[in-house]
């Protein structure tokens, strides 16, 4: 049997069946990465020692009758700012390039708990800022369908190990498209979860209300499970909510007919690549072939968007990103005189140019003066562009477009020009603003064979219409 | 010229709640450094918090007891500066929407009645504390403190002097302890008064520059601190001179304050509301539970005790001037029924004990059981009023039960007529002098040789059954 080629569920099936084993697994898992890792670099820290002892304590507990989950015995990637218990998580920085954390994420101890076993941290772009995993102090991640290519960022070390087969399924977290945008590229299923599903805890925030943990697997019914492990109430996030839909598998097979599926126009129009628009329209064709009604809108407010979100992510970031002082933990500059010289040195130091660049933007609006102007607009903005949604969602299930504008750009395309990679968020940032949820599938390739991402958009706690649609999408493409 | 001096106050409170305001972190002071901490009140990466609602409780409580609105909608904002003490760099605290706001006290003044406006309370974090260590030449942080809840109460430029200041103060001060909010200490840091204040030429409307003073450890420092604050304005202003605002530190050994920082070093505190924490909607039915919660205050008290016990108007005055002091008297009265010999323990030996050890009446800890007690051995005579004073002072140490302790250290009156007889004649006999004194008709020869029969005794003997056979046997 090629373990590599089941899904999460299957292989988990598959243990439970007993025609493999959880260290099994693993050890496919480790020895594709031995083979491949070189080239793609999807990890920033591999726990080979510790994923084998824990594959090997989940079969005992898997065996015992103790695990029966549909993740039990899976070998996962989470990424580096996620925190875990003992093993080293960087946010791919040179200031935390030494911090082990004493406390493992909720999202993570939640799939724990569901017997999914570590591998180790996959690589991202520095603090979550930036859409190519090139900011990462350790290197970017490349492309698993083309190696020249960036695997879109900034949760492109989980999207690429996906797509690789370095790990059965990842977590990534999505502050304005950082899951959904890196599926795309590689070919993979993320979603972000509504605002407040998945807790925030010992994720390392970096725009705290627009933050959101979520899976990138395999296929459609692997993101349902991971979800479903995942989408908790956690008393320690203030932001998270208590809900009792969280049986995401159980939306899989319904039927989509009479499905009301809006495509905002603003959406289709300038900067759309061709082949994207193409294969995106040829997905929600095969939807309204399974009895989804299709309809072409306005949505507005498009354009400001991707200001309002810069705003905002920029300006909670460049107060999350304070307590990275050379103080209590990570990097500290040497050679200082007196306290204000070691805070300057040692965020110089640690910090690389994008979030430099993005704790500049965000402590300028915040500052005195100008807070009224930007800030306070960008949340008015951002209370409008909810208030948009709201329309939508009034006649429509899900809205469905691009996920990006393109197909993956080459490695050190978008480095020297932020202000098209920041544009290049355009179709993802409106769903952080909102807090809605949104899904991205694989539909079709463009020419050089780089996957399409599809973008499904649902209402707050739409979750099951997002997972239906997509698994119909998923089915009909097969 | 002649100024008026006009003053605002800043004052931080530390709340009394068992643990810290966004984490589940004990909030005792003392421990060893760093152990009362957590991920969340260190700022590790990763880590959220969480509002403990009794903070939102006693801020609300303090905030009716002050007459002020209540915010139905209330948000956290973070004031973000670059500081040690400080783990996430930023302070937690409430700028755009603070949880109380317009309310007033009113305070006793020699011209009547006064309203001190209240403009705003609002909740946040305390910081943690830095220990510089000049042989090492090195800084240690202790965060035990992180995160400990704060209101801070600003009022309105409302008080004229130093006087208004402190009744304004001991008010507050009754109050939140009255609720039992905090202790209010100033010498512990429970509470922490920074004062605003201005000259203005008697008569005129503006307000004068003002300048901020900190670092006042007693009501003793902040009245010295305020008429020295006065003095170097109105000198300065005498001489042409402008006043600078800035931030003063007051040193109470020199008596004398000096200027920390002013206006042009004022940081951009950046403030914006906290993501990581939900608005905090406060609902009719909460408002009228605290409402309906709220204690008898000590105006309440006063006329209450005035009418259910006979005790002067001054020991109520005293008694009620401590919420601690008052509810040892009311629990203590109510175990033995002896109100007026209750007050006179608290009045007498009590203040005595208090002021000759400089302790604040919040700290008394005698037991109400223990003190009944102690009151009980003396109505049934089990021990003389001297006896029962130095068991007292024992009480007052460490809260000892009087009948164990009277029992342990033989302190009990010797009841054996024969024994008090024998020591009677004895004495009798070894001062023939005085003896032929009070037989003489010098009626103070009988106190020396009560004295001499109690030394005898070693004061365990009844003063009135001593008298009573040293006359019938001389």
């Amino acid at each position: 049997m090629e373990l590599l080629s089941l899904s999460a569920v299957e292989l988990s099936a598959a243990i439970k069946e007993g025609k493999t084993t959880a260290p099994k697994a693993m050890e496919a898992v480790l020895s594709r990465i031995d083979r491949t890792e070189g080239e793609y670099h999807c990890y920033v820290t591999i726990d080979r020692e510790g994923a084998m002892d824990r594959a090997v304590q989940v079969q005992r507990r898997i065996e015992a009758g103790v695990l029966s989950g549909p993740l039990a015995g899976v070998p996962m990637a989470v990424k580096d700012n996620l925190c875990t218990e003992g093993i080293r998580t960087t946010c791919a920085s040179l200031m935390l390039d030494n911090f082990v954390p004493a406390f493992t994420a909720e999202a993570v101890r939640n799939l724990e708990r569901a017997g999914a076993v570590l591998i180790g941290k996959t690589n991202m772009d520095e603090f979550a800022m930036g859409s190519t995993t090139e900011t990462s102090y350790y290197g970017p991640t490349r492309n698993p369908h083309d190696s020249g290519h960036v695997p879109g960022g900034s949760s492109g070390g989980s999207a690429a190990a996906v797509a690789a087969g370095e790990c059965f399924f990842a977590l990534g977290s999505d502050t304005g498209g950082s899951i959904r945008q890196p599926a795309g590229h590689c070919g993979v299923v993320g979603m972000k979860p509504t605002y407040g599903r998945v807790s925030r805890y010992g994720l390392i925030a970096y725009g705290s209300s627009l933050d959101q943990v979520g899976p990138l697997t395999k296929n459609v019914e692997d993101c349902a499970a991971v979800l479903e492990a995942i989408a908790a109430h956690d008393p320690r996030d203030s932001t998270s909510v208590r809900r009792e839909d969280n049986r995401f598998t159980d939306a899989l097979g319904e039927d989509t007919a009479g499905l009301r599926i809006g495509i905002p126009r603003d959406y289709l129009g300038e900067g759309l690549d061709e082949e994207v628009k193409a294969a995106v329209l040829r997905a929600a064709e095969m939807l309204g072939d399974r009895g989804a009604v299709l309809e072409e809108f306005d949505l507005g407010l498009v354009q400001y968007a991707i200001p309002a979100y810069y705003t905002i992510a920029s300006a909670e970031a460049s107060s999350n990103l304070e307590r990275f002082d050379g103080i209590k933990y990570g990097h500290r500059a040497q050679g200082v005189r007196g306290l204000h010289d070691m805070y300057k040195k040692t965020r110089s130091q640690g910090f690389g140019p994008e979030v430099k660049r993005r704790i500049m933007l965000g402590a300028f609006v915040l500052s005195s003066g100008y807070y009224d102007a930007y800030y306070l607009k960008a949340l008015k903005v951002k209370a409008l562009i909810k208030k948009a949604f709201d329309r939508a969602f009034a006649r429509y299930d899900l809205l469905l477009g691009p996920v990006a504008p393109t197909t993956a750009p080459k490695l050190g395309e978008s480095l020297s020009d932020p202000m098209k990679m920041y544009l290049g968020d355009i179709y993802t940032v409106s769903a952080n603003l909102a807090g809605l949820p949104a899904v991205c599938l694989p539909c079709g390739s463009g020419a050089g064979g780089l996957p399409i991402g599809l973008q499904l958009v649902g209402d707050c706690f739409q979750e099951k219409k997002l997972l239906t649609a997509a698994y119909a999408c998923e089915q009909a493409a097969k | 010229m002649e100024y008026e001096t006009v003053i605002g106050l800043e004052v931080h409170v530390e709340l009394a709640t068992r643990t810290k305001i966004f984490c589940g972190c004990s909030t005792a002071f003392g421990g060893r450094p760093n152990a009362h901490t957590c991920p969340v009140c260190t700022g590790m990466p990763g880590s959220l918090p969480v509002l403990n609602r009794q903070v939102l409780e006693y801020a609300v409580s303090v905030g009716l007891a002050m007459n002020c609105d209540i915010t139905r909608y209330c948000k956290f904002d973070r004031k973000n500066y670059f500081y040690p003490d400080n783990p996430q760099n930023y302070q937690i605290s409430q700028l755009y929407l603070p949880i109380c706001r317009e309310g007033y006290v009113e305070i006793d003044t020699s011209e009547g009645r006064k309203k001190i406006g209240i403009h705003e309370i609002h909740m946040e974090e305390d910081a943690g504390k830095l220990i510089h260590d000049p042989w090492e030449d090195c800084s240690l942080v202790d965060y035990n403190r992180s995160g400990v809840p704060l209101i801070e109460i600003v009022t309105e430029p409302d008080m004229r002097s130093a006087r208004e200041v402190i009744a304004f103060l001991d008010k507050l001060r009754l109050l939140i302890q009255y609720l039992g909010a905090s202790d209010c200490k100033l010498q512990e840091g429970s509470m922490r008064v920074d004062v605003n204040l201005s000259l203005r030429e008697k008569g005129a409307m503006a307000y004068g520059t003002r300048t901020e003073m900190k670092n006042l450890n007693s009501f003793h420092a902040i009245s010295r601190a305020i008429e020295g604050e006065r003095e170097r304005q109105a000198g300065l202003l005498e001489k042409g001179k402008t006043v600078v605002q800035e931030t003063r530190r007051w040193d109470d050994a020199e008596g004398l304050s000096h200027a920390m920082r002013s206006k042009e070093d004022a940081q951009d505190y950046r403030y914006f509301p906290d993501p990581d924490l939900v608005p905090v909607r406060i609902s009719q039915e909460y408002l009228e539970s605290l409402q309906a919660r709220q204690p008898e205050f000590r105006t309440e008290k006063m006329a209450r005790y005035k009418k259910e016990y006979d005790i002067p108007d001054y020991d109520i005055e005293i008694i009620t001037g401590s919420k601690h002091m008052a509810d040892l008297f009311e629990a203590t009265s109510a175990l033995c029924g002896q109100p007026k010999k209750v007050s006179n323990w608290l009045m007498g030996e009590t203040l005595r004990l208090l002021r000759e050890q400089e302790m604040d009446p919040q700290d008394i800890r005698v037991s109400p059981g223990h003190l009944a007690a102690l009151i009980d051995l003396v109505e049934k005579k089990e021990i003389n009023g001297n006896v029962a004073k130095t068991v007292y002072e024992v009480m007052f140490e460490r809260d000892v039960d009087p009948r164990q302790y009277v029992e342990e250290q033989g302190l009990k009156t010797v009841k054996d007529e024969g024994a008090l007889r024998r020591a009677v004649e004895e004495v009798m006999a070894q001062n023939p002098q005085s003896v032929a004194d009070y037989r003489g008709g010098k009626e103070k020869a009988l106190g020396f040789l009560v004295g001499q029969t109690m030394k005898a005794m070693k004061g365990k003997a009844d003063p009135a059954s001593v008298n009573k056979q040293l006359r019938e046997l001389l």
